[in-house]
């Protein structure tokens, strides 16, 4: 095999696998019981399998099951050891809960465990169901779980546009990757809404409402695709950790992948189009791989642009197509098939004639023997339509002269004769013909064909005159010298053949890669660039000095095509090239110089494509007459222009993208502005006044507690409102780049300490504890800004956190970092909000739940904290419920400690 | 003191001349008010006040050159009114000679604390005071003795430099250059500041996280707390 070197190095299990695999030993197995819905049967499933379990005399015990009433699930719970729930009392409710340290006191073999995405009662060990799962799977238990598959966060979104109802309660994907097994517990949609009916799922009166609302037969559909779909990505993941642990070549009937082998004939571009068609009924990945064979190097100009037509037409489709050198067509076919897990081969019927194929052999019966359990489809070629002609000209490939050549296969003929007449004594006449032969080969290998032949003549000519009798004529008179002559010529004629042969593939190859280089260097440069005239320019001066040109760019705007870019710099077109030009676009072919329309412009225009569409036109021309292009550089050409195209339409959708999110943005922040204003601004308002009239008006009237209580009131309203006012001026600050940090070393303890003396108030109910050690080193920062900083998250802390729970202050040093905490006890934030919580006006419960406050604090953190150089997010507390706001800023360089 | 204290108002928001008229009274203070710069140094030259309230905003003159002007004619403490986070402002006040200063919104409590400190600065700077206590701590400007709670508290020289400094202004907000000049004669950085009163915290404070001695003026400078 040709890449025997690579599949070498593939079979060796791969060191991420085996890792992955070892961590998951001396853990307990997570088993899933998925469904697509409420109701389908995952908990009847899930106790089935327990008292299976049981049967086998497995040490079972049932954590937490919930039985909905349904009777036929209760009568599975018999026999099953169940844990006694853990009663929380919260906000007048008793609630029930799993008692996960029971169970891990208990250590059962196998525990059940119902409903994973379950959100359990404030001030329970962990937030969510599942992370208790992970705990019992740390100590080494079993789990048995049961999931619907709306509650998959990464389906969360897909679910609710489906259902038109958003869950709350979500699990994270990798909860899924790292089960041991999943089960999917499959009810036809049909048998659902049957079973709904029955009154097996919910009672009467709430079934008829769930039948209408999110029981719709078509959701039901969706979801349950969605669950075996889902089911069936895991498994295709971990076939390939398994195949990769232990080193098994593919493929793996795991997902189809599929792979369409082109050739230079002219059914290719059929074939790639076909391809495309099976790939997506399979929805699977596929490629389009050609094999160069140094018989492509020979191929006439038609051919190798068919080549490069259907490699291109399968990254229009959104292919990949993959160009290897290789020796045998059939063999690298194979070989790459196998070791990209490829299910699906296929390619074009073959249009040799017999002989041909029992001379060189087949490539679809060397393929069909080679390809082993990999399905191989040949297909009949579309070839009849003849591929299009091109409709710009192309220039014959010039043969230059170039008369050193010449003068040098005259030289070393010249050499040959002179070293000839120097050995004659010792040679016979025949063996001297070897010197000429040498000669004319050493022209072949540096000069070419041209001027080997060339010296060849010469040589046969000196051969004659000098050596053969009668000498110094033109004439031969031995026939059997006549023979050698001939003799000499073929082999002449071969050796230099074969030397000029090699010689133009090595230039070819070095060009190449020349080629290749700048390409890629091109499009590493594309890739960096941000804007879309940054990107034009760039292209221009590209095209311009790869292939030699003078180039524009025209894109349309509102007054019509508009030059937007050129090299060298220019931007008048004369009245022909106009119209060429927006010939050019409105057609979306090309048009002008050396083109089948308006051939007498100046410049030759092509439209410039993307996958959208056209997105401009491209000008070219030359100072010197004649044609532009030859096939190479318009191969080059097309390329350059591909990778344009690309980055333009990365570009343009990135503006798109970009638009919309920020009229969402503006329009979500002009909302909540309204609200925050009428709200903290308002409320605040109305107290004030409220009180204040009523103690004008009846002030005397009232006793002395009552009267105090109003004032108390006015008091702590108008420092609330002061508050506001105070961050409105920070945010508007903030937003006109009025911020300018006076940056100075600062000691974190007591910058720490006015933050809690000014928060005083604030935290009067709550329990503050700081941990800073005593050896952190002073940071750069704006004393000022900071304290607000430390201010606003205290203020948070205190909002969001229960009374008398402990806010805790902590600072550690890592590495050239160092590391603030603010760490409450809350209820924490929502993870899909954890980054959106630093957004203007943002809040993370609305309506009812609505905790005092301006939505502005946390974002002027963010815009002071990112001021002075450091970052600050928000995460959940790992140890317990709460959030935990977390500060980085750099430890100056250079800076001396403190002692 | 048998004669009542009096304070020069300088403001020219009418609704806080007001305010400071209404509540200083009811504190048992003389109150004199001025709207404008020019008005308040006429008032201030034609009798005698204790201690003066001035807004920095005034619409003819300069803050600072109020400052200067009274400053010109005697000690009598000044009480800078600043809005929030004009840092700048306060130092430049504080530098110009003013003694103290509120940020407003500013509640009665804070000021009339603010106002007692400021009269009892002057009576301690009158007095020359060799001993000096405040809470746990206790000062012997003469014999260089500093003790917390009874017990010995050794300092380098630049330490006990440091506080004596505190000592001798206590309840006056100095500025960061201000100590910085004093201490170390002007060429220093902030952070030898931050770190010797980080030390001298250790040594004098009874949790050095949270300071109740050398309290920190953010952005301005420290405060050793007169006891009240």
């Amino acid at each position: 095999m040709a890449n025997t070197e690579t599949s070498e190095r593939d079979q060796r299990p791969s060191p991420d696998a085996l890792l992955r695999q070892a961590t998951s030993e001396g853990k307990g197995r997570l088993k899933i019981f998925l469904g697509a819905a409420p109701g389908v049967g995952k908990t009847f499933k899930m106790l089935s399998a327990a008292q299976a379990a049981r049967g086998e005399g497995i040490d079972v015990v049932v954590g937490i099951v919930e039985t909905h009433g349904r009777e036929e699930t209760r009568v599975l719970l018999d026999g099953l050891e169940l844990v006694p729930r853990r009663r929380v009392d919260y906000k007048d409710h008793a609630l029930e809960e799993m008692d996960l340290d029971a169970i891990l006191a208990r250590r059962p073999t196998l525990v059940l465990v119902d409903e994973l995405a379950h959100t359990n009662a404030p001030g329970s060990r962990h937030p969510k169901r599942y992370l208790d799962v992970e705990e019992l799977l740390a100590a080494g238990i079993d789990v048995y779980t049961t999931l619907n598959i709306q509650h998959v966060e990464s389906l969360n979104d897909v679910v609710a546009q489906i259902t038109q109802i958003r869950v709350r309660e979500t699990v994270p994907d990798g909860i899924l990757d790292r089960a041991d097994d999943i089960e999917v517990v499959d009810l036809s949609p049909d048998d659902l809404i049957e079973r709904l009916r029955e009154g097996k799922v919910y009672v009467p009166a709430e079934a008829e409402r769930a039948l209408r609302n999110y029981f719709k037969p078509g959701n039901l559909t969706a979801l349950r695709e969605l669950a075996l779909r889902r089911t069936a990505q895991r498994v295709d993941e971990q076939m390939v950790t398994y195949m990769r642990a232990h080193a098994i070549s593919g493929p793996w009937a795991a997902g189809d992948r599929v792979l369409v082998g082109i050739g230079e004939d002219r059914a290719s571009l059929g074939l790639v189009r076909y391809t495309k068609r099976i790939a997506d009924r399979l929805h699977a990945p596929w490629t389009a791989l050609f094999i160069e064979t140094a018989r492509h190097h020979r191929l006439d100009e038609a051919a190798r642009d068919r080549v490069a037509d259907a490699l291109r037409l399968a990254e229009r489709l959104g292919g990949q197509a993959v160009t290897l050198p290789g020796r045998r067509v059939a063999e690298e076919i194979a070989a790459y098939a196998a070791a990209n897990n490829v299910t699906q081969i296929v390619i074009g019927k073959s249009a040799r004639p017999r002989w041909v194929e029992r001379l060189r052999g087949s490539i679809v019966h060397d393929l069909l023997r080679q390809a082993g359990p990999i399905s191989v489809h040949v297909i009949a070629g579309e070839a009849a339509a003849p591929a299009a002609p091109k409709s710009v000209e192309a220039a014959a490939p010039k043969v230059k002269f170039e008369p050193s050549s010449y003068l040098f296969a005259f030289g070393i003929v010249a050499a040959a004769l002179g070293v000839a007449l120097a050995l004659q004594e010792f040679l016979n006449v025949l063996n001297v013909a070897l010197v000429f032969l040498m000669g004319v080969l050493v022209v072949a290998a540096r000069s070419g064909l041209w001027p080997s032949l060339f010296a060849c003549a010469l040589s046969v000519l000196a051969y004659n005159f000098f050596f053969l009798p009668p000498l110094y004529t033109m004439t031969v008179a031995d026939p059997e010298n006549v023979l050698a002559m001939v003799a000499f010529l073929v082999a002449a004629l071969i050796g230099s053949n074969l030397a000029a042969g090699i010689r133009s593939q090595a230039v070819a190859a070095r060009a190449r890669a020349r080629v290749t280089e700048e390409l890629l260097a091109f499009s590493r440069k594309l890739a960096g660039v941000a804007t879309l005239d940054d990107l034009l320019w760039a292209t221009a001066y590209q095209i311009a000095a790869m292939l030699k040109l003078r180039v524009v760019i025209l894109m349309p705007e509102a007054a019509g095509l508009v030059v937007k870019a050129g090299y060298p710099p220019e931007d008048a077109l004369d009245g022909a090239d106009i119209a060429a030009a927006k010939w050019s676009w409105a057609h979306n072919h090309p048009a002008g110089r050396g083109s089948d329309t308006l051939p007498g412009a100046k410049r030759l225009f092509l439209p410039l494509r993307t996958a959208r569409g056209a997105v401009g036109v491209l000008g070219l021309d030359r100072e010197t007459p004649g044609l532009l292009l030859t096939p190479d550089s318009r191969r080059l050409l097309d390329a350059l222009m591909d990778l344009a195209a690309l980055a333009i339409e990365r570009i343009h959708l990135q503006a798109d993208l970009d638009s919309v999110r920020l009229q969402a943005e503006s329009e979500r922040l002009r909302a909540a502005l309204l609200t925050s204003i009428s709200h903290d601004l308002g409320t605040p308002l109305a107290s004030i006044i409220g009180s204040a009239s009523s103690l004008k008006s009846v002030g005397t009237r009232y006793d002395e507690a009552q009267r105090d209580g109003l004032v108390t009131t006015i008091l702590e309203e108008a420092e609330r409102l002061n508050r506001f006012v105070g961050n409105l001026l920070d945010m508007t600050k903030l937003e006109a780049g009025a911020i300018a940090p006076k940056r100075e070393p600062v000691d974190l303890g007591e910058v720490v300490g006015t933050a809690l003396q000014r928060a005083g108030r604030v935290l009067a109910n709550h329990r503050v504890a700081v941990d800073l050690p005593s050896d952190l080193p002073m940071l750069t920062l704006d004393y000022v800004l900071f304290e607000q900083v430390l201010f606003n998250l205290l203020d948070n802390a205190a909002k969001y956190a229960p009374a008398a729970s402990l806010i805790t202050l902590a600072a550690q040093r890592r590495g050239d970092m160092v590391q603030i905490d603010v760490l409450d006890e809350g209820e924490g934030i929502p993870p899909d909000q954890l980054d959106r919580i630093f957004d203007k006006f943002h809040r993370t419960r609305e309506g009812d739940r609505r905790r005092p406050g301006t939505g502005l604090g946390l974002a002027i953190c963010r815009g002071f904290v990112s001021a002075m150089g450091g970052t600050i997010r928000a995460r959940n507390r790992a140890d317990r419920h709460g959030a935990d706001f977390v500060i980085e800023f750099p430890v100056p360089a250079g800076r001396a400690e403190a002692a | 003191m048998s004669a009542p204290v009096r304070v020069l108002v300088i403001d020219d928001e009418p609704a806080i001349r007001r305010l400071l008229r209404t509540s200083l009274a009811a504190e048992g203070y003389e109150v004199i008010d001025a709207a404008t710069g020019e008005e308040g140094l006429t008032a201030f030259a034609r009798a005698r006040f204790d201690v003066v309230l001035l807004d920095l905003g005034l619409p003819d003159i300069e803050g600072r050159d109020v400052i200067r002007r009274i400053r010109e004619k005697g000690l009598t403490p000044i009480i800078v009114l600043s809005i929030r986070s004009d840092e700048r402002g306060k130092v430049e006040a504080l530098d110009a000679g003013a003694d103290d200063y509120v940020t407003k919104p500013v509640g009665m409590d804070e000021l009339n604390a603010r106002l007692r400190a400021a009269l009892r600065h002057r009576l301690q700077q009158q007095g020359e005071e060799p001993l000096f206590t405040s809470g746990a701590l206790r000062v012997d400007l003469v014999r260089r003795h500093v003790s917390v709670n009874g017990a010995e508290v050794k300092l380098s020289p630049k330490e006990y430099d440091l506080l004596r400094l505190l000592v001798m202004h206590a309840g006056k907000v100095l500025t960061h250059q201000h100590i910085m000049r004093e201490v170390w004669g002007g060429t220093t950085d902030v952070q030898y500041l931050r770190i010797y009163v980080r030390q001298l915290r250790q040594k004098i404070e009874a949790d050095p996280q949270r300071p109740a001695l050398i309290q920190t003026e953010s952005g301005v400078g420290y405060r050793l707390r007169l006891e009240d």
